[in-house]
């Protein structure tokens, strides 16, 4: 013992590539990612990309098959001419603005839903797993809700409420509060457990502190990653509840709306259901792909530490 | 020697059974160096024991991987050779590899639970291996397993053949690896780190257990280790590796005793001497000792789901003082209960029964709300390095964390963070850096910062070396010496590692299954141990009669080797 304590390196070791390059070099986060900021674009820029008023009806174009050019009536009686893109529906709706417009809905919905669950779904998980004599009567409540299938449990909802956004919105984030909360009090329960947290205690930091400072910033990577997955689960609920009738009043464009209504002539008219379809199917697929691509990178099982032993 | 076809009679010769020559094994883009090794030549002759010895990151284990051909799919061994009874392994293909493994070379690994299937039974898991690579029958394979189980000295071979990994104890299920990996009689054993997760007792008889097989069969060794006292009890000859360069090698005396490379010098001048400095009894002071505790008790009781209670004893009332400016020192095995001791103390555990008094104080019954101002007094640190520190917190928020918590302005903590760092020997610069940018060592230092930061009157270093580097524990634990000397600290030092215990401690306490054995000063302890427990921790430490480095060693004269 007889280290010379004045020659101590006091530079930092290691540089880690940065959390963001590593993500960003990772391709299904990559396509993922291009295909929802392309979906977004089109949703703001819908009213610019040859669209008219999504609920308008034109009883002179009813069932126009898609690419076809023609004139459309305006509310105001005053004709234009217009290119019917994806066709119209059999209530001579124009179709390319229908799920143009319906692309906000899908994106508004998927965004809050993963909020709103996130955010009570975490409070509850952090409450559960570190005040442990919350724990029993919180996880209780969660199996409870977790028993009722989710889509039923979000028709009840919204049929006891009234159809809007906001309804549709708490109606879905509901049922995924309770997974939310599971995975949140897993990661708290080992976590709590860290050294680190230990130091805390020892230093006397107040325990709301703790479940703020130390637990919550050390979660924060599964959530985000069961936020994607949240959000793609609730793009593809809202698209259902809109398909059985029980979403959004039928005038208000989403897809699941459309398809709803396209449904009946599928034979005749299969684009009707199609387009809204195959927007569906790609935003879903995106946003999946995104949270594939964020837990192989962000996800502590699939991140060891490296290095050479 | 011909290239090809089974070779055992080569060990009768004086044909190296490994023989690498200018290995190097690149690592991938972004890594920390470019190769993990590089210029590597050694052997390994038959009935030898080679040790291959460095500290993390040296890259002894990447040449194990590299022979068993188990490194990980972005790493690939790019120059030179690696001959197994004169075949190049490197060359291999997949198919070739799994034909020769655990039948001319085969490994032990450091953590026996992991490489076992937790699923299978001991002895499924042997036969396996014989399925693959034997023709022979049910019968004649379960003989054959019972067989090696008792020669590896495990006790009831019919029993252990039927239990899983789970019901056995660590050095148990170190025997069993060691079963699996020398039933087909190799050629090599590699033992990665095989000791390191095991008490020292049970450190010692799988040594002499792989001593002794090996000298029946005549295995060639290699013997991966970062511990030099390891490396005093078991080598032939030692391969000292740094940053994976070969330093040195030679026989074990030459480069113990005489070692030519400065890096080799310094790593044995870090290794704690096992004789503690002479040190007179303090006088008896006045002064209330800063921590007394008596008749602490903890229990763990649990129900199972049919109600049944179960009960744990920890710790048995335990009675230890520390006074200001000294240091003692907690030595015991795994579940001896010494960090239970230390979790109770700083009350992140509740004791069942007992008093902990802090400066006369109490501890012990108070609320987590009327023990705040007492949580001040007393700090701790941790063993791990990698897990003390939250890994999105810059180092200085965590520093002051504690004194804002206690009402101190951010400006006048900060302040006090910066000659802090000083006082750890880190730059102040580095405050607004993440722990992850740290190397262990400096991390260790770092959460020495934080607990000083509260002023604390006691500071509890719960195995707070265990997890580093020789080279590093020893600066860490002359920090410590300073710091205490220059605070005037009352320091808990809870250690498994007789050799720190003696270096650092005023007084020593030994426990033994959550009881004190045995107590007194550190000289006295070590040099006229009272009760066996005690002297058979002493004797269990490996390389005693070595003194690294040391001159003034006595016993290196009469060294048995």
């Amino acid at each position: 013992m007889s280290s010379d304590l004045a020659t101590i390196e006091a530079v930092p070791v290691t540089t880690a590539p940065g959390v963001f390059a590593k993500v960003s070099r990772n391709w299904s986060v990559r396509i993922g990612a291009a295909v929802l900021v392309f979906l977004v674009m089109i949703a703001i820029a819908a009213p610019w990309m040859g669209t008219v008023d999504p609920a308008v009806m034109d009883g002179a174009v009813m069932n126009v098959l898609p690419g076809v050019s023609g004139e459309f009536t305006l509310l105001d009686g005053h004709a234009i001419k217009h290119h019917f893109w994806m066709g119209t529906d059999s209530f001579g709706r124009d179709i390319w603005s229908r799920v143009l417009y319906g692309t906000r809905i899908s994106l508004v919905v998927g965004l809050f839903v993963a909020v709103v669950s996130l955010f009570f779904g975490s409070l509850a998980g952090l409450c559960a797993g570190y005040l442990r004599w919350v724990d029993g009567i919180l996880m209780r409540v969660m199996d409870g809700l977790m028993a009722i299938p989710g889509i039923l449990l979000a028709i009840a909802l919204v049929a006891a409420w009234g159809a809007s956004l906001t309804t549709v919105i708490v109606a879905i984030a509901i049922p995924e509060i309770p997974r939310v909360t599971r995975l949140v009090r897993s990661l708290v329960l080992s976590i709590r457990e860290e050294p680190y947290v230990e130091a805390a205690v020892a230093l006397g930091t107040p325990t709301w502190k703790i479940m703020l400072r130390h637990i919550l910033p050390n979660a924060i990577a599964p959530l985000i990653v069961q936020g994607t997955f949240t959000c793609g689960s609730a793009i593809l609920l809202e698209s259902i509840l809109s398909f059985l009738g029980v979403g959004l009043p039928s005038e208000i464009p989403t897809w699941g709306n459309i398809m709803a209504e396209g449904r009946v002539q599928f034979n005749q008219f299969p684009h009707n259901v199609l387009f809204p379809g195959i927007f569906l199917a790609l935003t879903v697929l995106a946003v999946n792909m995104l949270g594939d691509g964020l837990r192989d990178t962000l996800d502590p099982k699939f991140n060891k530490r490296g290095g050479v032993k | 020697m011909s290239p090809a076809g089974p070779q055992r009679d080569v060990r009768g010769g004086h044909a190296a059974v490994l023989d690498i020559v200018d290995l190097g094994v690149a690592l991938p883009a972004g890594a920390d160096r470019p190769f993990a090794v590089r210029n590597i030549s050694l052997s390994v002759n038959a009935g030898e024991i080679v040790c291959l010895l460095g500290e993390s990151g040296s890259g002894k284990s990447i040449i194990a991987q590299t022979v068993m051909g188990l490194l990980p799919s972005n790493v690939h061994a790019t120059e030179g050779s690696a001959r197994l009874l004169g075949d190049d392994v490197l060359r291999y293909t997949p198919e070739q590899l799994r034909a020769v493994r655990g039948v001319r070379m085969s490994m032990i690994f450091q953590e026996p639970m992991t490489a076992l299937n937790p699923v299978m039974t001991c002895g499924e898991q042997v036969d396996e291996m014989l399925t693959q690579h034997t023709g022979l029958d049910n019968d004649a394979r379960r003989q054959k397993i019972l067989a090696i189980f008792g020669h590896v000295k495990l006790p009831e071979p019919e029993r252990i053949y039927s239990s899983y990994p789970h019901q056995l104890s660590g050095g148990q299920r170190q025997r069993i690896m060691i079963a699996m990996a020398l039933i087909l009689e190799p050629a090599l054993l590699i033992a990665d780190e095989p000791t390191t997760a095991l008490d020292v007792t049970t450190q010692a008889e799988i040594l002499r257990l792989i001593r002794q097989l090996q000298r029946e069969k005549q295995t060639a060794v290699l013997f991966i280790t970062h511990d030099m006292g390891v490396v005093a009890e078991i080598a032939d000859r030692v391969v000292v590796l740094q940053l994976g360069k070969l330093v040195e090698q030679g026989s074990k005396l030459d480069v113990l005793q005489s070692p030519r490379q400065a890096y080799t010098k310094m790593l044995l001048d870090a290794v704690p001497s096992l004789d503690p400095p002479e040190t007179v009894a303090a006088a008896a002071s006045s002064e209330a000792p800063v921590l007394a505790v008596r008749g602490l008790c903890k229990t763990y009781i649990s129900r199972n789901w049919y109600g049944r209670l179960r009960e744990v004893e920890a710790v048995r009332d335990v009675d230890l003082a520390v006074d200001r400016g000294e240091t003692v020192g907690i030595v015991g095995e795994s579940g001896s209960g010494k960090s239970t001791v230390a979790r109770c103390i700083v009350r992140l555990v509740d004791p069942t029964a007992g008093e902990i008094e802090i400066l006369g104080k109490p501890m012990h019954g108070q609320s987590m709300a009327s023990l705040k101002p007492l949580r001040k007094k007393v700090q701790i640190v941790f063993q791990d390095p990698y897990r003390s520190l939250n890994p999105r917190q810059t180092i200085g928020n965590a520093i002051v964390e504690g004194p804002m918590n206690f009402g101190t302005s951010r400006e006048a903590a900060m302040k006090r963070a910066e000659s802090l760092m000083d006082l750890v020997r880190l730059s102040a610069a580095t405050l607004k850096r993440y722990p992850s940018e740290f190397s262990g060592g400096q991390r260790q230092r770092i959460c020495i910062a934080r607990a000083l930061a509260m002023d604390p009157e006691l500071l509890i270093c719960d195995e707070a070396v265990s997890a580093l580097d020789v080279s590093v524990a020893a600066q860490i634990l002359d920090l410590l010496a300073e710091i205490q000397q220059r605070l005037h600290l009352a320091l808990l030092f809870i250690t498994h590692d007789l050799r720190v215990a003696a270096q650092i401690c005023d007084r020593v306490i030994v426990m033994e299954r959550g009881v004190i054995v045995e107590q007194g000063l550190t000289h006295d302890v070590f040099t006229q141990p009272q009760q066996p427990y005690t002297r058979a921790l002493l004797a269990a430490a490996p390389g005693r009669q070595f003194a690294f480095g040391h001159k003034q060693g006595p016993r290196l004269a009469g060294a048995t080797l």
